[in-house]
């Protein structure tokens, strides 16, 4: 409603407050600043964390349990990625943030199958707790007997970061018996009981969790251990490749250039990550230090 | 001043209405589940019970008062002008500025009180817990103080949308502000993580713009036996003083163009 | 300095939902009140009397125009502390006594405790309160409602009193009170406006009115001015008169109603009553009064009030200065 007398005092206030309001807001940036600099980086994840167990947790959520389970997915979600991000190698929450997050949902899938890639993994990749994940993945078989894909990350874990074979093939053998199991489980369980650190077998299994990833950090670590069992397959076969020349040539190769000139090669051999390999001193094949390939991946 | 006077006289007005109305009964209600509680979780294993009892009567103490300030909120100025009260109070020498102002102090005043009492209720409560009381027991205080600030600024948020909206909806848009306030860093990382260059100048933005409630969330850490750093204190009480004096300008703004058919 | 003076004051409300249409509540309206004087705002029920009050204290605000309170613009709020309000169906909150509410308004104009223990006192007791200054409003009639806003109208002792419908709600008794009440401030030589749509209590009280209907002035001037204006009549009342003798009064008098016996005569000015007189008496007709009748301000009123609506401006029969 138009007004026909406003008189100065109200004018006075009008602009006083447009100028508190516009004045205020912008202060209000970095103040914000400083004090996001004074709590860190970790502020959200330490209030979430501080509670012993998840069962306690889960009792006070008053049903809100699976909210409470999707944030502290996500909060597991930005721990890890800022970790990684940062070149920090420690990852102890990674465990208890799991545990908390599947105890307030046990159907909460991706969980489980995140901490069988993650937390099984060494550092710098993962926390390096094979036990606890299997412990986890336990727990995950329990809540979700018919979801064999578990069974498969279980009988993983057993396979390339416990090493132990026979007890991955009776896994992947128990797993090939849930409904809805692909066929190739059992074949799995076949192979690994017969050739157990075949690189073949290994890189069935990281296609195959590449294949079916559900978040794209479980697909990138995948695809980087897919190029490490690449890499290490094609220095072994250059490295061969190397010795018969050095043997036929007399002296070993100061180039691969040399190799294409004397058409061993056809062009200079790259990595799976694009990066061409490099010649040691001693004639022998390696990853460029500019190469994305990570052979730490495969200990 | 006699404006100061004036404010003073409508924030011990609103005080007392406060008072008379429902807010006592709360707080007895209160006070008996808090010792209840405590005798409960006496029970459970060593170690364990008070840090519960900490998280416990601090989440409460910010729900119950967060509730009061939203619904006695809401009604501050709309009740007035339903009511047709408000012809009274604007007759007289009073601004339309010195009103809300008035009214935000006297809805502070009781949520202030209220904290005393159930304050004092968890610490009676601790006692007959511990029969005996630290140093280290004080360190909840802190995680209360900015449980206040939060108060402060949800108080502010419901006048604001008290002189805009009906009472419904301001107890609607204030209790929807809150929960956004509390997600922000997680609409900012979401933000940060999407491919989407807008959608991170987005949310950051909402970020700064919007009442960050939290900065005062600190239960948790009080209840592990973490004191609030100074800095942060000073910090984060500017931040609310800040903001409230924001919300109350816009507040006077609006109301100062209302007019009561 | 007058009291109050508004100044092509008007207001519009837009009206309707989707389209807004305005609503002329206020026209143009142009008064002048003097200080010391008891002034009466009639007219019938939305014509705009109330919103002219709310303007005045800016409870809406004027779409046009301008208006000063003791020479002060009303946007100047400071000049509250020298006014009081009484609102229309007033209403006060709930959980508090009478007492604990003139606190309150005392408080607000910043009274000193002692003056405010004197002043509320006694204002209870002239409101006829003072039994009841404790109970909680909520317990309250209408009628005690409507004392309370009366004295709270009176707290601060201001030196003009706007009452919106001061009489609402009270008894005969409570309405003589309020009249001796408004009678004794304008003796303390305060100036007190008040609206009404009741007008034997204007005719009693005021010593100038000025008639709104639909937003616009009708008329405005001093009361007994108007009343001594207009055709005055003389009335004849006869007890049970012959038709004879009506007969031949029918060509004097210029109304004839009979009720029972009774048979009321009005007999035009211009005629002369003597010969009237002569007929009656001739015909041995009984008299039961002869009486001058003035022209009421109810008669004034339905005149100003039942024509179609005049242009603005216009200051009605008799001019408001002096």
């Amino acid at each position: 409603m138009k007004d026909a007398t406003p008189g100065a005092r109200r004018l006075w206030t009008r602009r006083m407050c447009s100028f508190i309001i516009v004045s205020g807001l912008l202060l209000l940036w970095p103040l914000q600043k400083s004090i996001d600099a004074e709590r860190g980086p970790e502020r959200e994840l330490t209030d979430v964390l501080y509670l012993p167990s998840g069962t306690i947790l889960r009792r006070l959520s008053l049903g809100y349990e699976g909210l409470l389970a999707d944030i502290y997915w996500t909060r597991v979600v930005q721990y890890f990625g800022r970790r990684r991000m940062a070149n920090v190698t420690r990852f102890d929450m990674l465990g208890p943030l799991l545990r908390i997050t599947t105890d307030l949902d046990p159907q909460l899938l991706v969980a489980y199958r995140f901490g069988s890639i993650f937390l099984a993994e060494k550092p710098p990749g993962g926390a390096g707790r094979p036990e606890e994940a299997s412990a986890l993945l336990r727990r995950g078989i329990v809540a979700n007997p018919d979801y064999w894909r578990l069974w498969e990350d279980l009988g993983f874990i057993y396979y390339w970061d416990l090493k132990d074979y026979p007890e991955a093939a009776r896994i992947f053998r128990a797993g090939s018996q849930r409904p809805g199991a692909v066929i190739w489980m059992e074949v799995l369980a076949a192979m690994v009981a017969a050739k157990g650190g075949e690189v073949q077998t290994s890189r069935f299994l990281w296609s195959e969790i590449a294949r079916q990833a559900e978040t794209d950090s479980i697909r990138k670590s995948a695809e980087e251990h897919l190029m490490a069992l690449d890499a290490q397959e094609q220095l072994q076969r250059l490295n061969e490749g190397l010795d018969r020349y050095r043997r036929q040539a007399g002296h070993p190769a100061h180039s691969f250039q040399e190799l294409v000139a004397a058409g061993w090669l056809k062009a200079v051999p790259k990595d799976p990550s694009g990066v061409p390999y490099t010649l040691t001193p001693d004639g022998r094949a390696a990853l460029a230090p500019e190469s994305k390939v990570d052979f730490r991946l495969l200990q | 001043m006699g404006s100061v006077r004036r404010v003073a006289t409508i924030a011990r007005h609103t005080f007392k209405e406060s008072v008379r109305e429902r807010v006592l009964y709360n707080l007895i209600v209160f006070a008996l589940l808090l010792i209840a509680a405590a005798i409960l979780f006496g029970t459970i294993s060593v170690g364990i019970e008070e840090i519960i009892l900490v998280n416990l009567v601090l989440s409460s103490i910010s729900v119950f008062g967060l509730l009061m300030a939203i619904f006695i909120g809401i009604g501050l100025v709309s009740k007035e002008i339903e009511r047709r009260t408000i012809y009274n109070i604007l007759s007289k020498p009073v601004t339309r500025a010195e009103f809300i102002v008035g009214k935000y102090f006297g809805l502070l005043l009781t949520l202030l009180v209220n904290t005393l009492i159930m304050t004092s209720g968890f610490y009676l409560a601790l006692l007959y817990e511990k029969r005996r009381l630290e140093a280290a027991d004080l360190v909840p205080l802190g995680a209360i103080c900015f449980i206040l600030l939060q108060f402060a600024l949800v108080v502010a948020v419901a006048i604001f949308f008290s002189c805009i909206s009906t009472p419904i909806l301001s107890a609607v848009f204030t209790f929807c502000l809150y929960v956004i306030g509390n997600l922000l860093g997680d609409i900012r990382w979401f933000g940060q993580e999407s491919q989407s260059r807008a959608l991170e100048m987005l949310t950051s933005t909402l970020y700064y713009l919007l009442p960050n409630f939290g900065d005062f969330n600190f239960i948790a850490r009080a209840a592990h036996g973490e004191s609030v750093p100074s800095y942060l204190l000073v910090s984060n009480t500017c931040y609310a003083a800040l903001y409230v004096t924001v919300l109350i300008s816009a507040a006077v703004l609006i109301f100062e163009e209302r007019e009561f058919r | 300095m007058l009291a109050v003076e508004t100044i092509h004051l008007t207001k519009d409300y837009q009206v309707g939902f989707w389209r807004k249409r305005p609503r002329r509540a206020v026209d143009d309206l142009n008064l002048a009140v003097e200080l010391g004087e008891v002034f009466g705002l009639l007219g019938p029920n939305g014509a705009g009397k109330t919103t002219t009050l709310k303007m005045l204290f800016r409870l809406v605000f004027p779409s046009a125009g301008s208006a000063r309170i003791l020479g002060k613009d009303i946007g100047d709020i400071p000049v509250h502390a020298y006014v009081g309000y009484l609102p229309e169906n007033p209403y006060f909150y709930d959980h508090l006594s009478p007492e604990e509410f003139l606190n309150y308004a005392a408080d607000l104009f910043g009274l000193s405790a002692d003056e405010r223990r004197r002043r509320v006192g006694r204002l209870l007791e002239q409101v006829g309160l003072q039994e009841a200054r404790d109970v909680p409003l909520r317990k309250f009639s209408k009628g005690m409602v409507q004392r309370l806003g009366i004295a709270q109208a009176l707290i601060n002792d201001p030196q003009v009193v706007f009452l919106d419908e001061p009489m609402s709600g009270l008894d005969p008794l409570g309405r003589h009170e309020a009249g001796d009440l408004i009678l004794r401030l304008k003796a303390e030589g305060k100036t007190v406006f008040f609206s009404t749509h009741i007008l034997s209590d204007a005719e009693a009280l005021c010593d100038r009115v000025a008639i709104l209907n639909r937003g616009r002035l009708q008329g405005c001037g001093e009361l007994n001015k108007i009343l001594s204006l207009g055709i005055s009549l003389t009335e004849l009342t006869l007890e049970d008169p012959s038709p004879e003798l009506l007969r031949e009064l029918l060509p004097l008098t210029c109304s004839t109603v009979k009720t029972g016996a009774r048979v009321r005569l009005e007999i035009p000015s211009a005629t002369d009553i003597s010969r009237v007189l002569e007929v009656v008496l001739r015909g041995q007709g009984k008299i039961v009064s002869l009486n001058p009748v003035k022209m009421s301000l109810e008669d004034y009123f339905m005149k100003k009030v039942a024509a179609p609506v005049e242009g603005s401006g216009e200051k009605g029969i008799v001019s408001s200065g002096g």
